[in-house]
């Protein structure tokens, strides 16, 4: 493993990141560090489109990163707006409190 | 010197990653994230991209992390609550331990397909030349690209409208 850096690395920390990340959302019960967890896996996706156009000597990866990171706040803006309504409703971050469709 | 850098910039995300994950403080949880993405800048920077490192601090850490941190001290919400004991379903902790399975599974599988298909056809050309060029940069996203941007812009906007409709008190 010690040998030049190749693609490889870059690709198994990358899929290190994601599975840290799916197992935020299936751990935690807290909206907001789900929240967070998705932040996780948008990152390691980010990184491999990074590695890949750079061992490839393409400049797209780099772009695609930005529009992720557009996506991302994006997502984040209407996520904490959701969870925002939901704690106005239940004073709680836990989503076990939400599992009824109406209320 | 490189490898070395990499694997110390892969322990800190990877590290910060965990912590954000194991344990209940969200407040805590963000400031980790925030080093977690100080980690991956690095690994950009040894990526010859020093342009998304940049922006992986300003816009990601600097702003993103920054709006999350005011609804958490918005919200004021401490330690999250421990699982009730007796949930059904895939609520309960049995359903939590399938989800740790299903996550160790895929990484298992992504570890296993690496191996197997191998990316030598990539590896191959890590001599290319640098394209670390802030200009290549812009001329793909406001030339080639320029639709997926303006359709981002229109992102931008319903995402901003959307928080503002959903955020307001019903009966102010």
């Amino acid at each position: 493993m010690m040998g030049p850096l190749t693609l490889n690395h870059y690709l198994l920390l990358s899929g290190v990141l994601f599975a840290i990340g799916t197992a935020g959302v299936f751990l935690r019960r807290n909206l907001i560090t789900m929240l967070l967890s998705i932040e996780i896996m948008l990152n390691a996706v980010n990184l491999t489109f990074v590695a890949v156009g750079r061992f490839r000597g393409l400049v797209d990866g780099q772009i695609i990163t930005f529009f992720v990171m557009t996506v991302a706040a994006a997502e984040a803006a209407v996520g904490l707006a959701l969870i925002i309504a939901l704690f106005r409703h239940r004073e709680t971050l836990s989503p076990d409190a939400f599992t009824s469709l109406r209320w | 010197m490189d490898v070395l850098a990499f694997y110390a910039f892969a322990a800190i995300t990877v590290i910060g990653s965990l912590l954000v994950i194991g344990q209940g403080n969200p407040m805590h949880s963000v400031m980790l994230l925030i080093v977690s993405f100080g980690g991956l800048s690095g690994l950009y920077v040894l990526l010859d991209a020093p342009f998304t490192a940049v922006t992986q601090i300003i816009v990601y850490a600097g702003a993103i992390m920054v709006l999350f941190l005011f609804v958490v001290m918005l919200l004021n919400v401490g330690r999250e609550e421990p699982a009730p004991p007796n949930v059904p379903g895939l609520l309960g902790p049995t359903g939590m331990r399938f989800g740790v399975l299903l996550s160790l599974l895929l990484a298992v599988e992504f570890l296993w397909a690496l191996g197997r298909v191998g990316v030598s056809w990539v590896t191959q050309g890590s001599t290319v030349g640098s394209v670390s060029s802030v200009a290549l940069i812009g001329n793909g996203i406001f030339i080639r690209h320029a639709f997926a941007f303006e359709a981002t812009s229109v992102l931008i906007l319903v995402a901003m409208l959307g928080a503002v409709v959903l955020a307001r008190r019903e009966h102010p």
